[in-house]
């Protein structure tokens, strides 16, 4: 979620790599939603590193967290300014080994870069489907990972892995297709969003909405897009995935320029801070989608684990997956007590659980940036789930 | 520093490990507060086809536990272990820890709590190594095969085999056993247990368990 520079080492890197896409759910076999609702054909971009062993059995799903894509590692092309997002912790020798593992990654339904969602052409009205676009869940986003999957021949994947939103689908998955993985790894994420975290995506929306640019989400035909909302949203949002002590760390007080206040009531970017958060706004602008923004934050605040299977115990105790688990001391938007409560209800089911409390100042983006604790745990935890019977 | 010190047996000690798979039935559903590397736990595990989960607070102790495959939880023994279930477990370890934690009665609670038994080892501080250390060198107790003074010493709580008594009493757990640790043995019972025996082990319940 945070802007990291990563210099090209291709030694160090999966390398050139590029986005493929499969069509899924063609008619008469739709996807049939959650709401009840069909659609169909599906397509969905994804990218995989590594080889798929003859066994089968080094599979490992990755789920991108909200405003992720398929592009976990390596590069399009010379170009690209920054590598995949989680450049740092997939490839050769890294957390996720790809000279190991066959890793895959997708982006998610009713997501922008590539899966079908509310920017593709509606096959019924040859338009976007705009605000036509079926109402998602998680458990239908994980539906369509679970079909690419047996799409790319895998019927058990290793491991199923994901942070934040991508840690909910983890655990979706676990409930709805308990006997796909043989391990589970969630990080920094919960069986339900809080009424904190529901509160910021309201405001998120409501800055989308109340863009007169956004015109009831028919704006594809427009030269321009409802982007002061749609940046207004990453603002507030960014805002919850960094901690008191990362903003501290990062900008204090200091200001843009100089060192004396411009007693300008208009200036926005007198403090770095708020330098920081426009620059933010404006990036996201470019590469996301209102529309979608809408859909997947509606998914999250709806994903309700417990509420959706009975009780976490009947959600989770249904696998014989190993999980691993990990939330960061200073993540407030998905703090430790929700990944506890997880493995309250693992410990209630008896199933294997390994869950670590990290020491982090970074936030709820600490899943993405404090690689190195977590390589050290998920290359022996993956080992040992691969030597198990 | 004076070799001849008297020394508190290694929390590791293979020696305990060996008395505690002793009295956990095969099969058990097991968990260990402190369980360092998870040695005892593969054992359990592999040896006894137990059920294992382990909690530690290092994050390296921890590490070696996901290499060894034994499922563990990072957590502080010195805080409340909310997200442990009752009586989750058949058996929980508590393993020469009980001297090391600040609140050792809180753990004492919930070590009745999560499992239906509890198999607590601690060292004995009436020993007459101990006694004698501290009469006629007015020296305090501590371990002399760690590089530990009292200043430094990972024991913060010295108790003897009655003082255990009367906190079991408190705390309203049932002593089911008391097995004095002399040596390599645990004895059912013995004489001037209270001044021969290094460490004890404990299996403990609840009285409500108990009754």
């Amino acid at each position: 979620m945070t802007d990291e520079e990563t210099p090209f080492d291709p030694d160090q890197s999966v390398g050139f790599v590029e986005t493929q896409f499969a069509t899924l759910f063609e008619p008469p076999n739709e996807l049939v939603l959650e709401s009840g609702a069909k659609l169909g054909p599906v397509t969905v971009a994804y990218e995989t590193y590594g080889e798929l062993s003859p066994e089968k059995d080094n599979a490992i799903f990755i789920c991108h967290a909200l405003t992720g894509d398929a592009h976990v590692a390596g590069w399009h092309d010379s170009k690209d300014r920054k590598p995949g997002w989680w450049e740092d912790f997939v490839g050769p020798g890294k957390g996720l080994d790809t000279n190991r593992y066959f890793v895959i990654c997708a982006n998610v339904l009713a997501g922008c870069k590539g899966t079908t969602g509310p920017m593709s052409i509606d096959p019924a009205t040859g338009k976007p489907y705009a605000m036509a676009f079926p109402f998602i869940t998680v458990g239908d986003m994980v539906a369509v990972h679970a079909e690419l999957v047996r799409y790319l021949g895998v019927e058990r994947l290793l491991a199923v892995v994901g942070g934040s939103l991508g840690g909910m689908q983890v655990l979706d998955w676990v409930a709805r297709y308990p006997e796909q993985m043989r391990a589970a790894v969630c990080l920094a994420s919960a069986a339900k969003l809080s009424a904190q975290g529901i509160a910021f995506n309201v405001v998120g929306r409501r800055a989308i909405l109340s863009d007169p640019k956004f015109k009831n989400g028919e704006y594809y035909g427009e030269p321009e897009g409802p982007r002061y909302g749609l940046a207004l949203a990453r603002m507030v949002a960014h805002i919850t995935y960094l901690s008191e002590v990362s903003f501290e760390d990062k900008f204090g007080r200091k200001l843009q320029q100089g060192d004396r206040f411009q007693y300008d009531l208009e200036k926005e970017t007198e403090f770095q801070v708020g330098s920081y958060l426009h620059y933010q706004g404006k990036r996201f602008v470019e590469r996301f989608d209102a529309n979608s923004y809408l859909c997947l934050t509606h998914a999250m605040d709806y994903f309700d684990l417990a509420e959706s299977y009975g009780s976490l115990e009947e959600a989770l105790g249904r696998t014989d997956a190993r999980f691993l688990l990990s939330s960061y001391t200073s993540d407030w938007l998905f703090p430790s007590s929700q990944s506890q409560e997880l493995v309250s209800a693992l410990l209630n089911r008896q199933r294997n659980v390994t869950y670590v409390e990290l020491e982090s100042s970074k936030g709820h983006d600490a899943f993405l940036l404090e690689i190195d604790p977590l390589q050290k745990m998920i290359t022996p935890f993956l080992e040992q789930t691969r030597a198990a019977d | 520093m004076a070799t001849k010190r008297f020394s508190l047996p290694d929390p590791q000690a293979a020696v305990t490990d060996e008395l505690l798979m002793k009295h956990i039935e095969r099969g058990s559903r097991v968990i260990d507060l402190g369980c360092g590397d998870g040695r005892l736990l593969q054992r359990l595990r592999d040896e006894h086809g137990c059920s294992v989960q382990g909690v530690e607070l290092d994050l390296d102790q921890l590490l070696a536990c996901v290499g060894r495959g034994v499922p563990v939880l990072r957590a502080d023994l010195d805080r409340r272990l909310d997200e442990i279930p009752n009586d989750a477990f058949d058996y929980a370890v508590l393993s020469q820890t009980l001297q090391q934690l600040r609140h050792p009665t809180k753990i004492l609670t919930e070590v009745v709590r999560v499992a239906k038994r509890a198999l607590v080892v601690v060292p004995n501080f009436g020993h007459w190594r101990v006694r004698h250390q501290v009469m006629w060198h007015g020296r305090a107790p501590v371990t002399s095969e760690l590089p530990y003074e009292w200043y430094n010493t990972p024991n913060l709580h010295f108790m003897s085999m009655t003082d255990f008594r009367d906190l079991a009493e408190r705390l309203n757990i049932e002593i089911v056993r008391e097995l004095p640790i002399i040596g390599r043995f645990a004895y059912e019972r013995a004489w001037l247990a209270n001044l021969r025996a290094e460490s004890l082990l404990y299996l403990l319940e609840r009285k409500d368990v108990a009754s």
